[in-house]
């Protein structure tokens, strides 16, 4: 009888299938990956045992014994601690303050702080987990904030320890400390769940596997007896070859450089963008591979002029656009698919013919003497976009709201790639989406690369970028750590090494 | 008429009339600090004070009683509250819109039920508290009696804010009340329920609003006119951003207030040739100052305004 | 496309909203010792029954629909304006200033300037919280209440002050030129040409927010500033503009008060117009034509309120109530479809794929 066992779990979200009858279970001291791409499930069956949705179908048995887990509060009496992919971190209070968020205090209704400090150091010490319990969250670097909400799962004597994509925030060499500090839980008799969707990782880490699939368990392994290539064959459920066509073509006239910029932080402290110099020419595609955070929103931001430049120039065509404002930036040809779809890239509430003609409703055919709107205009402009980017919708009135994070993003990429800017940002362009979507939106990146226009692709997915770029640049704290040329033999140690903060010369000479 | 000014009757006097203006004012900060402390906007608090000031007088003349009157208060304080909650909290509405319907429909019930209820009749004034006076220290020459001989609302009104920052700081449930105006999620996942955490935080708000209206109709003048808070709960907001949503720090912004109110009314008095309706203001004016940031923006409480709706 | 009942059902929801108040209000005059048939009855003859009960009933629409509709435009953009009673009072005061200092001119061109001054003086008055809000992130409702109390308090000023007119009974200003006054349009009657006038602007507002190029970018600065602002529009520019006009048509409501009506500047000359504009832009939805008729619906509450007092001894704040249950009963039905309780999800969470991103 397994410690943990869930029983034909289902779970259905408006016309989505999250969970379809899924079975899962965990032991003491051993680490079960849930491994699946974006969309498989994997966080809904997670948040199910935290409490946190409630299930459609299914049981949960616990140490053999049924249990009804309806709210995160039942969880934890359970002893099931999750962390979160978003860390759930109150940034205002001390680290203490957080840890012991929510926890009964042998003082009745009076806080403990000296002596929940003094049981944090101790379990910090415990498992090399060192952080400072007075410190405010808010000042911690994203690696710490991690070991915050680690510590905050052990105070509460967790069993099973839930990590949602916990890799996410950290360098590859993070990573294998991290790995070990999981060894010492399993070792201590916790049962960990780790969720990834990352191969190499979870090939290190796990003693059984299980792939979901669109909701589906697609099976259940032991590490040994499987491969990478066999668990990516049912991730995917066929062969997809992710290797992209992509013609080299020769260096043409540079179409975007970034001359020493800089992006203030508003609270003060180290810049967010820091002297940042890079040109991408035509017909090429840089990547920036970087840790989430490292600044890759405020340097896109600080392009398209939605936050201001404190230093340095941005020259589009050879034209410095660093103090202009977004609107003329986009007069000279510059793209942009921002990373929050819903928030920044459309107006969910407007339908998908209003949401295309978003950035030139101004201009002609959308409007008559830039005053009155041409509808018919409008709507053919729609119906011509949503066929040639496949947006599956009923019609152009349709609100994207009720539109697929999927369909939604093809609106974006439609508006953006049609207007064929001199320069596109991509800013996280597949981040969410699902493998067919995901490929979509690649490959009309690389037809506008084809047709000569220049593209910043920034990614956290480090295959992704080594796939699709000609030249890679890796951004660690506001800085650009060092560009690696096109044609290089492109090695992976040497972005983590740089992903990390690890300058290149540095390397070099260490190599010398 | 400086002379008069520096008189030693003139400040003892001023002093007394600015603390006695400022505890309404001190509700109506304590009121917005713990809501918006929760993580919601109470622009309902003027029609909470202004309900509190009617149910108050009718209380108080049908019971003859200032105590009861002011317990009614309290209870009609709390089910205003309530309304905020179910509206902004579990209906998910924005809290504003609903904070401004409670002001309307406070408006519009006081004026209409005062009419009925106490129509021209009421001649008589209300039954009202006596002032306390703190043994020993009231005998302090000149200041004993400014500071320690007033309302017992003054004082209740300084006991909660001490109470708060208690409970704030020193307690679980002010962690709570403090993380669930920052991050409601992560409180959710803590495992503390964040709507029955607001759901209290603003029930409270409406009880302290409603005190500060009781204080104004029972309290001072002894009768009810119709929209007799006159703004004071507008005020409350600013004292919020003032004291820096310190439950002591509203204290001291309603303090401030409090005098620039008795000051404007003396010199109204002493046609000091700056027309009073410029005095009047001054509240606003510095109000709108402290908002506007002019003076370095106080950082709020990260998730005021914003509806924390659970998923499934 | 056909019709679907269901959505007329949701799109009406503030039709059935004002009728459940009013059924609200029965229940109130009930609890009250009166009877609640004869007052509505007083209340609707008061309002129609003769052409002075008309004439007060148009003259009273009036001024509700120029503020309701600057408060209804803001609220499209995304600028809770909560302070058109403040800006209503400062058109008064302009259109005071252009009425009594300038002389001379013939109505056809004073008339404009008049009504210009009150414009301006309103979109200055809203203008101010409009760019603290898109400039310095000011939460506008909080200062635009307190710019509402300043400008009382300066009408007030300015009425017993600097305008008063010697020996005047109350705080008042002396009558301004008659080439300002706007002629009254229904002889024997008060009601004046600011009525048609704020007919007109219904249409206009209608056909800008459905059909120009203006009204796309207020509307998806409303329901989105940030993808604006990523899309090129000026947010801060815009904000100021709409702002401005949103004050300046509360500003209308008051320069055309004293035009028509009043001829002078008092202290108090609105009755809180300005305050039912919130609510009446709110149960219209932000629509100019809702805006019409909520505001004829007001109009007619405040104008048959006395007889109703006369009448049946309903006191007149009773419509004050009747307001408060409306936009209760407004706020209700416009959350309730979202608001998604367990037996009534399935049905409706088709609205919400946005979910599946979370996943």
């Amino acid at each position: 009888m397994p410690f943990l066992e869930m029983k034909n779990i289902s779970k259905r979200f408006v016309d989505v299938v999250a969970n379809d009858r899924v079975c899962f279970d965990v032991e003491r001291g051993e680490v079960h990956t849930l491994l699946g791409e974006n969309g498989a499930g994997k966080t809904t069956l997670m948040n199910i045992l935290y409490g946190l949705y409630s299930r459609d179908e299914g049981e949960i048995y616990l140490d053999g014994k049924l249990v009804i887990i309806s709210s995160p509060y039942e969880a934890i009496k359970l002893h099931i601690g999750m962390i979160h992919q978003h860390f759930m971190l109150i940034p205002n209070l001390s680290v203490t303050e957080n840890i012991i968020l929510g926890l009964p205090s042998s003082r009745g209704f009076l806080l403990e702080l000296k002596k929940a400090e003094e049981n944090i150091d101790n379990i910090s010490r415990k498992y090399e987990l060192r952080v400072d319990p007075k410190a405010l969250v808010r000042q911690l670097p994203v690696g710490l904030r991690q070991r915050v909400e680690i510590l905050k799962a052990l105070y509460r004597k967790t069993d099973i320890l839930i990590l949602d994509e916990p890799t996410s925030v950290l360098t590859p060499l993070e990573v294998e400390t991290f790995f070990k500090i999981i060894r010492r839980f399993t070792e201590d008799g916790l049962a960990v769940i780790f969720i990834s969707h990352k191969l190499n990782e979870v090939m290190s880490i796990s003693d059984r596997i299980t792939v979901l699939r669109g909701g589906n368990v697609v099976g259940t392994l032991k590490k040994h007896d499987t491969d990478p290539n066999k668990l990516a064959g049912m991730m995917v459920g066929k062969e997809i070859t992710l290797s992209l066509d992509k013609p080299c073509e020769k260096k043409g006239k540079r179409l975007l450089e970034v001359r020493g910029l800089s992006v203030n932080s508003e609270k003060g402290g180290k810049p967010l963008v820091n002297n940042v110099s890079f040109d991408i020419h035509e017909a090429e595609i840089l990547g920036v591979a970087g840790v989430d955070g490292n600044g890759q929103g405020e340097l896109t931001d600080a392009i398209a002029g939605l936050q201001p430049v404190s230093k340095g120039q941005i020259l589009i065509n050879g034209m410095d656009v660093a103090h202009l404002s977004p609107r003329k930036r986009i007069e000279r040809k510059l793209g942009y698919i921002p990373s929050d779809r819903q928030r920044v890239g459309l107006v969910v509430d407007f339908s998908v013919a209003q949401n295309l003609v978003l950035k030139d409703f101004r201009d002609t055919p959308f409007s008559k003497q830039r005053f009155f709107l041409n509808r018919r205009q409008i709507n053919t402009n729609a119906e011509r976009l949503i066929k040639e980017f496949d947006i599956k919708v009923s019609h152009g009135n349709e609100k994207v709201a009720f539109l697929s994070g999927g369909n939604q993003q093809k609106v974006i990429l439609a508006r953006e790639i049609s207007g064929k800017p001199d320069v596109l940002i991509a800013m996280q362009a597949t981040r969410g989406l699902d493998v067919g979507s995901t490929k979509y939106v690649q490959e009309r990146i690389l037809e506008h690369r084809e047709k000569g226009g220049a593209t910043l692709f920034i990614s956290t997915e480090l295959d992704e970028i080594i796939a699709i770029s000609d030249r890679i640049a890796v951004m660690y704290e506001g800085e650009i750590i060092g560009i690696l040329s096109g044609g290089q033999e492109i090695d992976l140690e040497r972005i983590s090494l740089m992903m990390a903060g690890v300058r290149e010369q540095k390397t070099k000479k260490s190599v010398s | 008429m400086w002379a008069i000014v520096f008189n030693a009757s003139f400040i003892t006097d001023f002093m007394a009339a600015a603390i006695r203006m400022a505890t309404p004012l001190t509700f109506a900060g304590l009121s917005c600090t713990i809501s918006e402390r929760s993580g919601v906007f109470n622009i309902g608090a003027e029609g909470m004070m202004l309900s509190g000031a009617f149910v108050a007088a009718v209380g108080a003349l049908f019971t003859g009683s200032a105590w009861i009157g002011t317990g009614f208060a309290c209870i009609i304080g709390a089910l205003l509250g309530l309304l905020l909650a179910v509206l902004s909290i579990t209906l998910g509405a924005n809290q504003i819109v609903s904070g401004v319907m409670i002001n309307i429909l406070s408006l519009g019930f006081t004026s209409f039920l005062s009419r009925i209820i106490m129509g021209s009749a009421i001649t008589q004034k209300l039954p009202t508290f006596e002032t306390w006076g703190i043994p020993f220290l009231v005998k302090i020459p000149v200041f004993g009696e400014i500071f320690f001989r007033q309302s017992p609302l003054s004082y209740i009104s300084y006991a909660i804010a001490v109470i708060l920052t208690f409970i704030f700081f020193k307690t679980t449930w002010g962690l709570s009340i403090r993380a669930a105006g920052e991050n409601p999620r992560a409180v959710d996942t803590a495992g503390i329920n964040v709507c029955l955490v607001r759901y209290i935080c603003v029930m409270f708000s409406g009880i302290f609003a409603s005190l500060g209206g009781a204080f104004l109709s029972v309290g001072v003048v002894r009768y009810f006119t119709e929209n007799m808070s006159a703004g004071r709960g507008f005020i409350g907001l600013c004292i919020v951003i003032l004291g820096k949503w310190h439950p002591l720090g509203a204290v001291l912004a309603a303090l401030i207030f409090g005098a620039v109110d008795a000051l404007q009314l003396r010199l109204q008095a002493f046609e000091v040739g700056i027309p009073y309706q410029f005095l009047v203001m001054l509240p606003y004016i510095c109000g709108f100052i402290a908002i506007s940031g002019v003076v370095g923006r106080a950082q709020s409480p990260e998730a005021v305004g914003k509806p924390y709706l659970k998923e499934n | 496309m056909s019709l679907n009942w269901k959505q007329i059902t949701l799109s009406l929801s503030p039709v059935w909203a004002t009728l459940v108040a009013l059924t609200l209000g029965v229940g109130l005059i009930l609890l009250a010792g009166l009877n609640p048939i004869k007052a509505y009855y007083a209340l609707f003859m008061g309002a129609f029954s003769n052409i002075y009960g008309i004439s007060s009933t148009l003259t009273k629409t009036t001024p509700l629909v120029f503020a309701s509709l600057g408060v209804a435009l803001a609220f499209k953009g995304g600028y809770f304006n909560v302070g058109a009673e403040g800006q209503l009072y400062l058109g008064g005061l302009g259109a005071t200033l252009a009425g009594l200092y300038i002389h001379g001119l013939s109505p056809l061109l004073h008339i404009p300037v008049t009504l210009a001054a009150g414009f301006v003086a309103g979109g200055i008055w809203s203008v101010i919280p409009g760019y603290l809000k898109a400039r310095h992130e000011v939460n506008e409702i909080i200062t635009c209440i307190f710019m509402y109390f300043i400008g009382l308090l300066f009408i007030e000023y300015m009425a017993s002050g600097p305008l008063f007119e010697p020996g005047a009974p109350s705080a008042m200003s002396p009558e301004i030129a008659a080439s300002a006054q706007l002629p009254i349009i229904i002889p024997n009657t008060d009601v004046h040409l600011g009525f048609l006038m704020s007919l007109t602007l219904v249409f206009i507002m209608h056909l800008v927010l459905t059909k120009t190029t203006i009204g796309y970018q207020i509307t998806a600065m409303g329901l989105n500033p940030v993808a604006s602002r990523y899309a090129g529009v000026n947010i801060v520019k815009s904000m100021c503009i709409l702002s401005f006009v949103s004050g300046g048509l509360a500003g209308l409501a008051g320069a055309s008060e004293i035009m028509g009506l009043k001829h002078r500047l008092f202290d108090a000359f609105s009755p809180g117009y300005g305050l039912d504009a919130i609510v009446i832009a709110f149960l219209a939805k932000s629509n100019p034509i809702g805006v019409m008729f909520a505001s004829l619906f007001f109009g007619t509450l405040r104008s048959g309120a006395g007889m109703m007092q006369r009448a049946t001894g309903v006191p007149t704040t009773a419509v004050l109530a009747i307001q408060g249950l409306v936009i209760l009963c407004v706020a209700i039905s416009l959350v309730l479809p979202q608001w998604r309780p367990r037996w009534f999800r399935a049905d409706i969470d088709k609205e919400t794929p946005r979910k599946k991103e979370n996943e």
